[in-house]
């Protein structure tokens, strides 16, 4: 029973919104609107803290990465013009902070190096890393065919090649790359096992090809072969000799102990590298930044848009109460004949809702275009959440009854021997 | 003239009440000495002095008296749009001071019919919307009350013009759309404030003539009126002023 009048009642709101199309048109544009950048706002907050945040996730939170650098002219008191100075990691170091600092689980040395891969008559770019076998402890990968570096590999120095999608697709085109032998550098490397592209792997060796070429990040479509330290050595050595190890990656047994380590390692490394030429990169602590800095960056675009919002509920409230002055008249009528309070609220509040509801669910439809606009001509990475949709309606339905609330109570409580009397 | 009881009552206008609506000695409508007080800032402005009436079922009963008297106050209250200040007002046996906001909004709905002078009908509704409003709220289903409005707007003779928008009709017409209105929710009295006061004569003659036709079948009207037409066509005339009944005509008709 009184669900038929609760839908007799929310109808007649309806209806009375139908009646008055043009008017509940621009005033439920204003929900529309904000919510549509509610939606959109934080599509671009989150898709651009999202990115920065995969980049440093992929580094690994428990991980600490140290990097050779070219030490400061000012701190090389020498004359600096000497090219072939060494500088940087050493083997050394690994075996000092492997026997000293606790709390390690692993130590990946890493050696890189940029050259031509040649298969049959095809030659490409790639990048070259001589690691550890437990290199994907470290830096989780995706093995896609065949096996990744195992310990005999490097005990015998064998020339095995792990590739990655981008070698493959570079290189090989239709032809199956394992077992095939690829020239790196006058030497044959017989490939035995394919990765997943960068994705995996990728970033910690992209950021040191960024290092390496002045911070260009044009040069990430590089493919990676992953080749053992001691070959590497065998192979390459020679070339790059002012540097013994490009990078060192050290997994500690915990996120808590992160940042101790990282003291750790700074004091210890301080001893032996008067001249600074390493770097200590934290991907936890970057990740933590990163994480406050988009946290901050969704604040202020969420503000932004939660104050056209309440532009539009305010609207809206504007309306409603314009809307129950003028059908004062109305209202006594209903009230004299029976309708209740409740009656009366219901109808007006239900206005509001279906207002906002509408405008809401238009804002979100609207919301979802204007990121994949930004996407495809600002090149810019966004990211639709779930949360923010459900959010984004949420709140015009929230708006709906705080700005409907009021002009619907004002309603209800007429004298209804004064809206009879009304004109 | 036929008894009320003896009245040709169709199922739509059954005047005939349960038992319980009426007191003891049969009065549908009692008033124990109500008083209306206005406060008016610092004075008090007393509208209605212990004003106390009975009314049976199936009368017809005019109010008169000069303007400003207390006339529509006292049919406010007997329709229960208003509260009086002191005294004890029995619709149906129910006390209706003692009755909450909500309960006085069910109360008008199911045992009151309204017409007022100025017809009072919601132009953004047609005909038959209009007729169904009271029925939206006695819990109707949508194919109830539109058939139910449908046989009323015939009774009052508009059933040829049932989508037309209110706005179209004259006032004679929208008086009926608004009597019909006032049978939907089969009430027990029907109250009509100067229900002619809008109408030029001919138009207010034939009014009076369907309240006559109601009246025979057996409904309980209560109409405050200038009109001597209205008065003599009533049972009995409660003569008002400054706020008492100051005398009761009983008319032999
Ligand atoms: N809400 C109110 N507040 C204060 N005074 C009121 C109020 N309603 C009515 N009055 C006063 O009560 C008195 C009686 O009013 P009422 O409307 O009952 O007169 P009436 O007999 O119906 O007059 P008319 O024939 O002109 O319709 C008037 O003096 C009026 O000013
Ligand atoms: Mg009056």
């Amino acid at each position: 029973m009184f669900l038929l009048r609760l839908k007799r009642t929310v109808k007649l709101g309806a209806k009375s919104l139908w009646m008055h199309r043009l008017r509940s048109t621009l005033t439920a544009l204003g929900i529309v609107f904000g919510v549509c950048s509610v939606v959109a706002m934080l599509a671009i907050g989150e898709g651009a803290g999202r990115d920065a945040q995969d980049q440093i996730a992929r580094l690994g939170a428990q991980n600490i990465i140290i990097k050779s650098i070219k030490p400061p002219r000012s701190d090389s008191a020498k004359t600096g013009t000497n090219r072939y100075e060494a500088y940087g990691l050493s083997y050394a170091d690994v075996r000092r902070i492997r026997d000293t600092v606790p709390h390690i689980q692993e130590v990946v040395p890493k050696r890189l190096i940029t050259l031509q891969a040649t298969y049959r008559n095809r030659s490409v770019t790639v990048q070259v890393i001589g690691t550890a076998s437990w290199y994907g402890e470290v830096h989780p990968m995706r093995l896609l065919r065949g096996r990744f570096l195992a310990y005999m590999d490097e005990k015998r120095q064998q020339k095995a090649a792990i590739v990655d999608q981008q070698v493959v697709d570079q290189l090989f085109a239709v032809d199956d790359p394992i077992d095939t032998n690829i020239k790196l550098k006058g030497d044959y490397f017989t490939v035995v096992g394919l990765v997943a592209p960068s994705g995996a792997a990728g970033p910690a060796g992209q950021d040191a090809a960024r290092l390496k070429t002045g911070g260009r990040a044009g040069d990430a479509a590089v493919g990676n072969i992953y080749v053992p330290l001691s070959t590497f050595k065998t192979c390459f050595e020679g070339s790059r000799e002012r540097v013994e190890l490009e990078e060192l990656t050290i997994k500690v047994d915990s996120t808590e102990s992160v940042l101790l380590i990282r003291d750790a390692l700074e004091v210890l490394l301080r001893r032996f590298h008067k001249n600074k030429d390493y770097q200590i990169i934290v991907p936890l602590e970057l990740l933590r930044q990163a994480a406050r800095t988009k946290r901050i960056f969704n604040i202020v675009l969420g503000s932004i848009a939660a104050i056209s919002l309440l532009v539009g509920g305010i609207g809206i409230m504007n309306i409603m109460l314009a809307t129950v002055s003028e059908r004062t008249r109305e209202i006594g009528i209903r009230r004299a004949l029976g309708a209740r309070r409740s009656d009366i609220i219901i109808q007006f509040l239900s206005e509001t809702l279906l207002l906002t509801l509408t405008g809401g669910l238009l804002g979100i439809a609207l919301g979802l275009i204007v990121p994949i606009m930004v996407t495809h001509f600002g090149d810019m990475p966004t990211v639709i959440t779930g949360q923010s949709l459900i959010m984004a309606f949420g709140i015009s339905a929230a708006i709906g009854i705080t700005f409907g609330l009021y002009p619907a109570y004002r309603a209800a409580h007429m004298d209804p021997i004064e809206s009879l009397r009304h004109e | 003239m036929t008894t009320p009881s003896s009245a040709q009552s169709s199922d739509l206008t059954s005047g005939a009440p349960d038992a319980t609506d009426a007191t003891a000695d049969g009065a549908i409508v009692r008033t124990e000495n109500l008083t209306k007080t206005y406060q008016m800032g610092p004075s008090e402005l007393t509208v209605l002095r212990e004003v106390s009436i009975d009314i049976k079922q199936g009368e017809y009963i005019a109010i008169m008296g000069p303007s400003g008297s207390g006339k529509s106050t006292l049919l406010n209250l007997l329709g229960c749009l208003d509260r009086p200040t002191t005294g004890r007002y029995l619709l149906g046996g129910q006390d209706i001071s003692l009755v909450d906001d909500d309960e006085l909004s069910a109360i008008r709905g199911a045992k009151i019919g309204f017409i007022f002078q100025s017809y009072n009908l919601i132009h953004q509704l047609n005909i038959i919307e209009n007729i169904e409003v009271p029925m939206i709220y006695q819990n109707f289903s949508e194919s109830a009350s539109e058939a139910r409005a449908r046989e009323l707007a015939e009774l009052v003779g508009l059933g040829d013009r049932l989508r037309h928008r209110t706005t179209e009709l004259s006032g004679g017409q929208q008086q009926r759309v608004a009597i019909a209105r006032a049978l939907a929710n089969d009430p027990l009295i029907i109250l009509g404030d100067e229900p002619t006061g809008n109408l030029d004569s001919k138009s207010g003659k034939e009014i009076l003539d369907l309240l006559d036709s109601l009246h025979q079948q057996g409904k309980t009207l209560i109409i405050v009126t200038h009109d001597d037409d209205v008065s003599l066509r009533a049972q009995r005339v409660f003569h008002v002023l400054d706020g008492r009944i100051e005398r009761i005509d009983v008319h032999d008709n």
